[in-house]
């Protein structure tokens, strides 16, 4: 399954990138299953995760085609 | 109910008064309250030259749209209106301005002061600020607690 990751803030700037293509060959993967492939560094507490633009956490189970982010806490208004 | 985001620089009273005349029908509220977010000069003690804010175009706007779509549902308001800056902008800029209006002031007061919360607590934005020592840092913290977001979205998920 194909998965499309996307760093915002100091994160993108930590992994010296915005965005990348994820391939798996499993059928079951979570988003701590992603993680581990993206950095070799466990993920943070106050890092927040959402699936198709919605909050969710890393025991979330993705899908083929999925969008997932990862940033630090918001600090918008 | 209005969301947007602009790049370009706000004027929140004129914002407010363009969308008054286009969508309340006159004469049936009998308050607007407006909370308008702006730029400082200063934070944790260092002072700030500039700053660049960052968002999840998609992801921004529909949180956004949810926070006063519940607000609509737990008050008796009859309209609201949130535009909020993206991109570069200095000291004395407004960031964001949050209208409501209602027949009654409590319903509209109430409401303007849960969406700008629950705004800052949930819609993905990023400030990150160029101190006059030309220092560039991520804000990691809103001044409520951070904590507060991601318990409350886990809970609702």
């Amino acid at each position: 399954m194909e998965i499309k990751v996307r760093y915002f803030a100091s994160l993108r700037d930590r992994l010296g990138r915005a965005e990348e293509q994820v391939s798996f060959d499993e059928e079951t993967v979570t988003v701590a299953d992603l993680w581990q492939r993206i950095s070799d560094e466990p993920i943070a507490d106050n890092i927040l995760v959402a699936v198709n633009m919605e909050y969710t956490d890393t025991s979330h189970r993705l899908k083929h085609g999925d969008e997932v982010a990862f940033f630090p806490p918001v600090t918008g208004g | 109910m209005k969301v947007a985001i602009t790049k370009e620089a706000l004027d929140p009273y004129k914002e407010v008064v363009a969308y008054e005349r286009e969508a309340l029908p006159p004469g049936k509220h009998g308050g607007v309250v407006i909370f308008v977010g702006t730029m400082r000069d200063f934070n944790d003690g260092e002072n700030v030259r500039s700053m660049n804010l960052d968002y999840y175009p998609g992801m921004t706007e529909r949180h956004i749209e949810r926070v006063c779509q519940e607000a609509m549902d737990e008050w008796d308001i009859m309209d609201t209106l949130v535009v909020h800056r993206v991109g570069e902008m200095v000291p004395t800029d407004p960031i964001v301005v949050v209208a409501v209006w209602s027949a009654h002031r409590k319903d509209s007061f109430d409401a303007c002061r849960y969406i700008i919360n629950y705004l800052k607590e949930s819609a993905p934005f990023w400030k990150c600020e160029i101190t006059t020592e030309g220092k560039k840092h991520w804000v990691e913290h809103n001044s409520e607690d951070p904590g507060v977001a991601k318990r409350r979205l886990q809970k609702t998920a």
